[in-house]
């Protein structure tokens, strides 16, 4: 049912040029985001996963038109993201908002939560002054600050009031999707667990849909529906959270989940190493971007591109060689 | 306690390190005991401000004077007291005897200096070899820590190298001089999972080899799991819980470990259907001005009338468990 869907990305590309082409040079190309086909649907939180630099955030901002994308398309509810004008564009980003990861640098030091949330109504020309302070007010007691804290500055509050404050902005005008980037990684253990739950009840109060970007794969598995994991710019794989867990089919999906150490000292699982570090998105390896780190390669691997295919009901993966069996 | 405690290698009685600053004096570690035994790996574990880097650096006399300074305890490194030694004899220790890997390998490694450079000068103030001798032994010990064609990579800059390269690098230096006792400070939180996954086995296959003990500091309790033998859980300056890990992980005690654990979202086990978590009610106290009594009371969801008075004692639970908490009181 197309009406059940929110957004839906097609072939998306954000390449960027370094080192200016000099004396004839040829400047390099970053493919950040290397043609990404993602569906979001009304209500859910569809999680993000993936190492720094797989192209997560530069996804997340090109859904938002914070960076221009290169090529391919957006739609927000059937309508065509980047084809709108500046004015129709302003009118839609009352429905799409971010929240980022550094509550300290996403606050402005000089103004005052006051007018840091009521920003919004001032740009978008919505409601009297008094009617302003009142919706400021009741934002802050949704996201468990006080009323009154709406004449502090940012510097006043710890780094959860802070993401707090972040995500009462984001609020401020109702929108339908909220893309959160790494919203819990700068804060400790605790402070994550009351973010984390004020995200999921924010989520059941208003009928938000989240995007949710992260490198931690126990949180993102904690809050997401289904769950995409990039690797090198693409989607390499897509799947219902509680399946991306139990039977991951990518093989780097696989040592990814394997890596992260668990809060358990009697389980000792067998790793399966991923031995280098992650390839220069500059020059990634071409066809499999995974196949020089991966051990299931085969010769297919580094003469074809995998497609993202849906192997199972829900479950998508680009690889020749899933695992599992699958 | 078994044999291994009666001479620790390292043993950190009643530590006290305060900072004053404009707004008062701030008790960073504000009574701290611990102890490190030959071979083994503690891990400590807290949360930001609890003092568990102020610890490291106590250990390793860099607290920031004048603003910082340790004003009472004692730190016995082979029962010598590190604060009756003088800056020459420190100097002998540091580096050497013990030595320190940092979180960001970006900021502790000199921008300005060749890799083999920053590995050299270890070994040439420590051992006194010429440089030419010295850029040899950096070779090898960063073959050693995995680095692939290190004849070369000692002629590259840091910023040349990946974020897992840079921190094999800080491994090899601390490595250098086949020290006692390594203090790790979050070696692997800037690094991406898979990266490491891999610094944690060569921080485990590397103790086999050179047989150094291991102060891991991190807030990551999977990380603890993995690595360390006993744990110490610090909050507010002192260590509330301590414990051989299976034990810590399978019967935490004190209420904040119990809420520190609750509160991880764990791949080992179903998420929730409502989602939500548990969660430690607050924040943590102000350092400047904590109250009378236990420091974690107006977070604890099972304080009563004498926590809010006395500051709770050390309660021997048996086997090497210990908890600093009323509840467990006669």
């Amino acid at each position: 049912m197309p009406n059940d869907n929110l957004l839906i990305i097609e072939g998306l590309k954000k390449y960027f040029q370094i080192g200016k082409g000099f004396l004839g040079r040829k400047a390099d190309t970053v493919k950040a985001v290397d043609g990404v086909d993602l569906t979001v649907r009304k209500g859910e939180t569809l999680g993000l996963v993936g190492e720094s630099g797989c192209g997560k955030s530069t996804l997340g901002n090109c859904i938002l038109r914070l960076e221009e994308p290169t090529a391919g398309s957006v739609f927000f509810e059937n309508r065509n993201v980047l084809a709108l004008d500046d004015k129709s564009m302003r009118k839609l980003r009352r429905n799409m908002q971010i929240i980022f990861q550094d509550p300290y640098s996403s606050l402005n030091p000089r103004k005052t939560v006051g007018q840091i949330i009521g920003e919004a109504f001032r740009i978008h020309g919505l409601l009297t002054p008094e009617q302003r302070r009142e919706r400021i007010r009741e934002l802050l007691s949704v996201v468990g600050l006080m009323p009154e804290h709406i004449h502090r500055y940012a510097h006043e509050f710890s780094g959860g009031q802070r993401q707090r404050i972040c995500i009462s902005r984001a609020l401020a005008l109702n929108p339908k999707l909220i893309i959160a980037d790494e919203p819990v990684s700068a804060l400790d253990v605790s402070v994550q667990a009351q973010i984390l739950n004020l995200l999921v009840r924010l989520q059941n109060k208003f009928d938000l849909t989240y995007i949710f970007i992260s490198h931690d794969l126990s949180v993102v598995r904690h809050i997401s529906d289904r769950i995409a994991v990039m690797y090198l710019g693409k989607i390499v794989e897509l799947a219902p959270f509680q399946e991306l867990y139990r039977r991951p089919l990518h093989p780097y999906t696989e040592s990814l989940l394997a890596a992260v150490p668990l809060a358990n000292p009697l389980i000792r699982r067998k790793r399966v190493p991923l031995t280098g570090d992650v390839p220069s998105p500059i020059n990634p390896p071409a066809n499999c971007r995974f196949h020089p780190r991966c051990s299931y390669r085969n010769r297919i691997c580094s003469r074809e591109i995998p497609t993202l295919d849906e192997i199972e009901s829900g479950h998508h993966v680009a690889c020749f060689f899933p695992r599992n069996g699958g | 306690m078994g044999l291994i405690m009666v001479n620790p290698l390292l043993r950190i009685e009643g530590l006290h390190t305060y900072f004053s600053t404009e707004d008062g004096i701030v008790k960073a570690v504000n009574g701290l005991d611990l102890t490190l035994a030959e071979g083994e790996t503690l891990g400590l574990v807290g949360e930001s401000g609890c003092g568990k880097s102020v610890t490291a650096l106590s250990i390793m006399r860099l607290v920031q004077q004048p603003a910082g300074r340790i004003v009472r305890g004692r730190i016995f490194f082979e029962d010598n007291d590190l604060a009756g030694l003088t800056d020459e004899e420190m100097r002998h220790i540091r580096g050497n005897r013990i030595s320190m890997i940092f979180q960001e390998p970006m900021t502790s490694l000199n921008p300005v200096f060749k890799i083999g450079n920053q590995i050299a000068e270890t070994y040439q103030l420590h051992q006194g070899i010429r440089h030419r001798e010295a850029l040899q032994r950096s070779v090898k010990i960063l073959a050693k820590v995995g680095i692939p064609d290190p004849a070369k990579r000692i002629n590259e800059y840091p910023h040349q190298m990946s974020g897992g390269m840079r921190q094999r690098v800080m491994i090899a230096m601390a490595l250098a001089c086949n020290p006692d006792v390594i203090i790790a400070d979050e070696p692997t939180t800037a690094l991406d999972v898979t990266i490491q996954s891999q610094i944690l086995d060569l921080m485990n296959q590397l103790k086999l080899d050179f047989g150094a003990s291991i102060l891991l500091i991190t807030h990551d309790l999977g990380v603890v799991a993995e690595m360390a033998q006993r744990v110490a859980v610090m909050y507010a300056g002192k260590i509330v819980e301590q414990a051989r890990v299976a034990d810590l992980f399978a019967e935490p005690k004190h209420p904040y470990t119990l809420g520190l654990m609750a509160s991880i979202p764990k791949l080992d086990e179903p998420v929730p259907p409502d989602r939500i978590l548990q969660t430690i009610p607050g924040v943590v106290p102000n350092l400047r001005n904590l109250p009378p009594g236990c420091a974690f009371q107006d977070r604890c969801i099972r304080g009563f009338e004498r926590c809010f008075k006395e500051d709770p004692l050390i309660v021997n639970l048996g086997s090497d468990h210990q908890v600093r908490c009323w509840l467990y009181a006669e």
